[in-house]
């Protein structure tokens, strides 16, 4: 009994001081301005993907051969559901099948967030795992790491290619494909913090108590890895996104009836000199999106994880 | 020195075997049957048995490893299912544009990053400096295939200065090939020119406050001479290494470009064998691709002290 009564005091101490420090971080964080830039556009973004239906748009997958290739701005006849027609102006254009480009890219806006929320928890909660043994169980890290260097030895959109190229297309399946050439950065970012932070008395002391291999772990060693992640989430997420994008681009993504950002600029490649809007608008979109995370992580990182914004 | 070379080599064969592994397995992990989905939707059940017979598929999988890997090293990387000649004539054919692109990116990406960073770092903290800086976070953000088609759209549509896509080659005429070259170059030089104009930009900045750039200007050296030979060398490492790494960022951006300007280099010869599931070439080029990127970053490692004699091995 005697062992768990400091292995308590140990552990609510550690938790409250780590808590409280991240805690006045967070508070930091959201407080810098590429943070609150990066912020709004990405909110901006959300709330179009989650208000999609309610912005004035139309199925996004309906196929319309009177109304194909309009110029953004054109007045169309739009026949409704119950028979009658209605006029309405296409605001982004219509694609070669007569599809709402406008419509097409809000959707898109689901696609493309999903995709970069899905790939950045899944790679940075996956890589967490595998280089928390790594760097913590010594006869596991000789294998792990010799497997994450010949990963990091393929090309990362490469790897993504070639593993789409195995399974069906679909949305998980690219989501998976982005998430495996992502693991061996966070493992490697997560090694390295455990190699460091295993030395510290703390975690001698934590030993020493009798505590469990599992809620060293858990408990000792992975708060000082949050801070470093989530800056490492956010531009796996920018990654995540653009990769889809050109997967979709390429044809080898998302199934191409789906709409997302690629598929719209894949599917107005062809016409791309007298229709340059199915390239252009959801290239926007695009953009801005990964740009914005991308502000947001340089912001969060210059506050969370100091060591590095003095590297890069 | 030789005796660090001969180490790093060593060192790079476990990492090729995983790759080795990883390609070798990617058709085995497919679900289902290998040989038919090789053999496409409309096989007979006697052309799908050929084609078990062909890959050695009965065989155990440690079998199949060794004969694949025997044939690799031999330079038999097989035949392309669908384009139906071998492997090794079909990339042979298509390496060109692909290394022409690399080439005239990376000279041309190099040649405005370097000067951009050290210029950056400086002028800290002035408007070049900030611009160059936001100029770089959208290089990263914006998608070469947006950027590549919005040049297309200017230069090539608009004001008819170069030819929209296609390749000429090198050989046989070579105004024409720069011609087909500048807009893809300059495509995928963007995200290049973002990374290393960073990199040049901190690590010059660190250098710069070090004694001997003092001592440098002391000696009534001009701006240039101090930029160039004493805070450049002595940043190049950092830039060395992320150059290096951002070798894969080229390969991947090479794909992508290839398919926005219709050259007909590796990189669409990987998109059009992934479309038609052609197993031997899309495992050939990602393996050549892989070999290409780990040698480029021994050699970088290795040139190291080229750039800092302080560094031994």
């Amino acid at each position: 009994m005697s062992a768990i009564v400091p292995d308590e005091i140990v552990d609510s101490a550690s938790i409250a001081a780590a808590s409280a420090k991240r805690r006045s971080l967070l508070a930091l964080a959201i407080r810098n301005p590429s943070v609150i830039i990066g912020g709004v556009i990405l909110l901006f973004m959300l709330t179009i993907a989650i208000l999609a239906p309610v912005l004035g748009t139309v199925d996004p997958t309906r196929i319309d051969p009177a109304s194909r290739n309009k110029k953004p701005g054109v007045e169309i006849t739009y026949k409704q559901e119950d028979g009658t027609s209605a006029k309405r102006t296409v605001l982004m254009g219509t694609d070669s099948l007569g599809r709402d480009v406008y419509s097409r890219v809000l959707y898109g806006t689901r696609v493309s967030l999903i995709v970069g929320a899905a790939v950045a928890v899944c790679a940075v909660g996956l890589g967490l795992v595998i280089g928390l043994v790594s760097g913590y169980v010594r006869w596991a890290d000789g294998i792990i790491m010799r497997i994450m260097d010949g990963l990091m030895a393929i090309p990362g959109i490469l790897l993504a290619i070639a593993l789409v190229s195995i399974w069906r297309a679909g949305i998980v399946t690219v989501i998976f494909a982005i998430v495996i050439p992502e693991i061996p950065r966070v493992v490697r970012l997560v090694r390295s913090i455990v190699l460091t932070v295993r030395e510290e008395p703390y975690v001698e002391g934590a030993i020493s108590v009798g505590t469990p291999t599992f809620i060293l772990l858990f408990r000792h060693i992975m708060p000082n890895t949050i801070a470093p992640l989530i800056v490492q989430a956010t531009f796996t997420a920018a990654a995540a996104i653009l990769t889809e994008a050109i997967l979709s681009f390429l044809g080898i993504g998302i199934p191409p009836e789906t709409p997302s950002w690629g598929n719209i600029m894949a599917e107005g490649r062809t016409l791309f000199r007298v229709f340059p809007h199915n390239i252009l608008y959801p290239g926007i979109f695009l953009a801005f999106t990964v740009l914005a995370i991308n502000i947001m992580g340089d912001g969060l990182r210059d506050t969370l994880d100091p060591k590095m914004s003095k590297k890069v | 020195m030789l005796d660090f070379i001969a180490r790093r080599l060593i060192a790079i064969i476990p990492v090729l075997a995983v790759v080795a592994v990883f390609v070798f397995l990617m058709l085995r992990l497919t679900p289902g049957d290998p040989a038919a989905v090789i053999a496409g939707d409309n096989a007979t059940s006697d052309q799908i048995a050929m084609i078990r017979e062909k890959l050695g598929l009965t065989l155990p999988i440690w079998q199949q490893f060794a004969i694949w890997m025997g044939d690799i090293l031999q330079g038999n990387f097989g035949e392309s299912y669908f384009f139906k000649k071998t492997v090794a004539e079909l990339i042979a054919q298509r390496v060109e544009p692909t290394l022409a692109l690399a080439i005239c990116t990376m000279v041309l990406a190099l040649s405005v990053a370097l000067p951009l960073g050290v210029i950056a770092a400086y002028k800290q903290g002035s408007f070049l400096d900030r611009f160059v800086m936001g100029v770089s976070v959208l290089g990263f953000s914006v998608p070469s295939f947006v950027i590549g088609y919005c040049l297309i759209y200017v230069f090539a549509i608009e004001l008819g200065w170069v030819p929209v896509q296609g390749y000429t080659r090198i050989g046989v005429d070579f105004g024409g090939f720069i011609e087909h070259m500048i807009l893809p170059s300059i495509t995928l030089g963007i995200i290049y020119v973002a990374l290393v104009a960073r990199i040049t930009r901190a690590s010059v900045l660190e250098v710069l406050n070090e004694d001997y750039i003092r001592t440098a200007r002391a000696k009534g050296l001009s701006n240039r001479v101090v930029l160039m030979r004493h805070a450049l060398r002595n940043a190049a490492v950092p830039i060395l290494t992320v150059i290096g790494i951002g070798v894969a960022l080229l390969i991947g951006g090479a794909v992508v470009t290839e398919s926005v300007f219709g050259l007909p280099g590796l990189g669409r010869l990987t998109v059009e064998a992934v479309l038609s599931r052609d197993f031997p070439t899309i495992q050939t080029v990602i393996l050549l691709f892989s070999v290409v990127y780990v040698v480029v970053n021994l050699l970088i490692d290795i040139s190291y002290t080229l750039f800092d004699p302080r560094i031994r091995y």
